[in-house]
């Protein structure tokens, strides 16, 4: 049987597609912000809690890191039901990615924390910042320079992530693919456009979070 | 309560057909992955050392590799499985879905392997580079005999890491059919099991796969990372 | 006939022009010494001859045959014939002593083991480490691990030596058991060209010396006229300074 490509059947979807991508993009980013909370938390956890604290973080982290993303919310969307706890596709999209970003989270901000200089801190109590103005101009700029390469690396892998809402129906870049496909059958075209998609706006956030961080935090991004 | 019902159910959902179905499928899904890391990494170390070459002839395919590199490293696992599953069915060739999942974890895992055997041979100091290309080792010779040696104690430890990525995400290939994990998960909840038995059974035993790995790769980062570094 | 001519060479690194108009003859068994301040060029030019540097003009004669750099073949011979040792050693770190010099005859020039293994312990025994053979870069010492480069360089059995500030990365006592080599190795009649900061040593082994500044050649001449009276002025300004130490 011979397939004749025939991308003008799917062109005009394009626009439908860019809408799934936009949506992509804003799970991604709330996800991301919640994680980032998360990933506060426990982060702070790891480094000056105590032992028993510490060590729940460790389980909670360890679970999200090793398990699947999909199947966390398979968990989410059909075991929680069972104990009375009903959530919309999006709802159990959105709380999985959330808490599965806390974890990475966790463990890059973590980073950030270690990442801390003592002499830093020291210089600026001595010189008399409040402990609020040392975290705020000695502390925290610091370790954003510090993080921000690898949360905006987070976010991407995030972008990419949101992909498998497509499987409970959520109409983001893929899942509006699926839909298309099953209108026009055209598969391979419909399927290469939305990868191209991912790989156009990941560039574009690439770029545009480099370019932030490289003004904003003077971190060292690469471009590319 | 619920925990009475879970409780309950215990006995009739880990039945030796039962366990001994999601332990084929945890087979399954190790295979996928392995098959596809193996392969992955030696196409990776084909793309990475193609990267380095510096002759104009090889130019186009330096610039074909470094794409290749760049797309499958950007586009998520779920459409690169769609794509493969549709291009061998539209082309009217039929494989067994096992194989259609592997050539996917195959794609991924070469564009992502590629870049951190790349990374870890640039991490080479130059002057061993130097010193080869001056008594006239071929760029094969010199990775072979120079820069390789040196260079997977930096590949290792994150190549670990990636393994444990690819291993969760062979849990979409249930997507398209593969008795892989996930995808037994969902035919015990179909058959009547709780979710949180079947779903919960498969977390677990996905974590028991990963999290050796994961623990592996941080052990090996802590004690590659310091050893045997070139004087600079 | 010269055994090396360099003739008009020019190299750039992209916009940056490092060498021009390099003008030099060298004849079989002399020992130049290349001197210059910083950034003169003097290792660029060493580096341009072993192929390191993106191709430029100018002409390189290897025994009256012209060489061109952009052909690999000719590149191959060039490397072949040429052997150069640097200031960083570049020992192959994950090779022991033995296996460094070995390596390139066996391996890339395919000869046979036993009779290279045999040459190598006697180059290595010459340099006076033959109680290292087994022992890894990341056990030696600096002057040890330049002195293993040295044997490695020999084993290729050039027909010219280029030695790249050998004694530069050195602790200050290990300097004279290198020296000492490159004594033996003149004495021996290697044709050598010799970047270094090692004033004295130049002017006690060098036939001829080039000073160079700003990636050019400013001045050459027999070691006692560069030093004491030279006629450039540039070159005036140089030794003045380096001999105020």
């Amino acid at each position: 049987m011979s397939y004749t490509l025939q991308f003008g059947q799917v062109l005009p979807y394009l626009g439908y597609l860019a809408g799934g991508a936009l949506l992509s993009l804003q799970i991604a980013f709330l996800a991301f912000c919640g994680g980032l909370v998360i990933g506060t938390g426990g982060a702070a956890v790891k480094t000056f809690g105590p032992w028993p604290l510490r060590r729940a973080v460790d389980v909670y982290v360890g679970f999200f890191v090793n398990t699947p993303q999909l199947v966390q919310i398979y968990f989410l969307y059909f075991a929680l039901p069972d104990a009375g706890v009903l959530l919309s596709s999006y709802q159990a999209v959105l709380i999985g990615m959330t808490l599965n970003a806390g974890a990475y989270l966790t463990e890059i901000q973590r980073a950030g924390f270690l990442s801390r200089r003592q002499a830093e801190m020291e210089a600026a109590e001595v010189l008399g910042f409040a402990r609020w103005q040392q975290v705020r101009y000695v502390i925290l700029p610091h370790i954003a320079r510090v993080l921000f390469p690898s949360l905006a690396n987070q976010y991407i892998l995030m972008t990419l992530g949101t992909s498998m809402a497509a499987v409970f129906g959520v109409e983001e870049l893929t899942g509006r693919a699926f839909n298309v496909n099953a209108q026009t059958f055209r598969s391979i075209e419909i399927f290469s456009l939305s990868a191209g998609l991912y790989v156009v706006i990941t560039f574009a956030a690439t770029i545009i979070l480099a370019l932030f961080g490289r003004f904003a935090f003077r971190a060292k991004m690469r471009i590319v | 309560m619920m925990w009475d019902h879970l409780v309950a159910e215990a006995p009739r959902f880990f039945t030796y057909w039962n366990l001994r179905f999601l332990v084929l499928a945890g087979l399954t899904t190790l295979a996928l992955s392995f098959t596809g890391c193996i392969l992955g990494g030696a196409a990776g170390l084909a793309f990475a050392s193609v990267r380095l070459t510096r002759s104009a002839p090889l130019g186009p395919v330096r610039v074909i590799a470094t794409l290749y590199i760049e797309i499958f490293r950007r586009v998520p696992f779920l459409v690169t499985l769609m794509l493969v599953f549709f291009a061998f069915q539209l082309a009217g060739i039929e494989l067994p879905l096992f194989v259609i999942g592997a050539i996917s974890v195959f794609l991924i895992a070469s564009a992502f392997l590629a870049e951190i055997i790349r990374g870890g041979m640039l991490a080479v100091h130059r002057n061993q580079w130097d010193a080869a290309e001056t008594m006239n080792f071929t760029l094969i010779q010199a990775l072979r005999h120079v820069v390789l040696p040196q260079a997977w104690r930096v590949i290792l430890p994150p190549a670990f890491g990636f393994f444990v990525l690819f291993i969760k995400d062979t849990a979409l290939a249930s997507q398209i059919g593969v008795v892989e994990l996930t995808y037994a998960g969902k035919v015990l909840n179909n058959r009547g099991f709780s979710a949180t038995l079947s779903f919960g059974s498969i977390l677990v035993l996905y974590f028991m796969m990963s999290f050796p790995l994961t623990r592996l790769g941080a052990y090996l980062e802590a004690r590659l990372a310091p050893a045997r570094n070139p004087r600079a | 006939m010269h055994q090396l001519e360099i003739r008009g060479l020019n190299a750039a690194y992209g916009n940056v022009t490092v060498l021009s108009g390099i003008d030099l003859a060298v004849e079989k068994g002399e020992i130049i010494g290349l001197i210059g301040p910083s950034g003169s060029g003097k290792s660029t030019l060493l580096r341009a001859l072993v192929g390191l540097l993106p191709p430029g003009d100018g002409e390189v004669v290897l025994d009256g045959k012209p060489v061109s750099y952009r052909d690999s073949t000719q590149l191959r011979q060039v490397r072949d014939r040429l052997a150069i040792v640097f200031q960083q050693f570049n020992l192959f770190q994950n090779m022991t002593v033995l296996e460094n010099v070995t390596i390139t005859p066996v391996k890339i020039k395919g000869r046979a083991r036993a009779a290279v293994e045999a040459e190598a312990k006697d180059l290595l025994a010459k340099v006076g480490l033959s109680n290292k053979l087994s022992a890894y870069p990341d056990e030696l010492s600096g002057g040890q691990q330049q002195r293993v480069a040295i044997a490695r360089a020999l084993a290729l059995k050039p027909e010219i030596l280029l030695l790249d500030e050998v004694t530069a990365s050195l602790d200050p006592e290990l300097v004279s058991e290198v020296l000492d080599t490159i004594r033996m190795l003149a004495a021996d009649g290697m044709t050598m060209l010799i970047v270094s900061h090692e004033m004295g040593f130049i002017r006690e082994l060098a036939s001829r010396v080039v000073f160079m500044a700003g990636g050019k050649v400013v001045e050459i001449g027999p070691p006692k006229e560069i030093f004491d009276s030279p006629r450039e002025a540039r070159t005036r300004e140089f030794v003045s300074k380096i001999l105020r130490h």
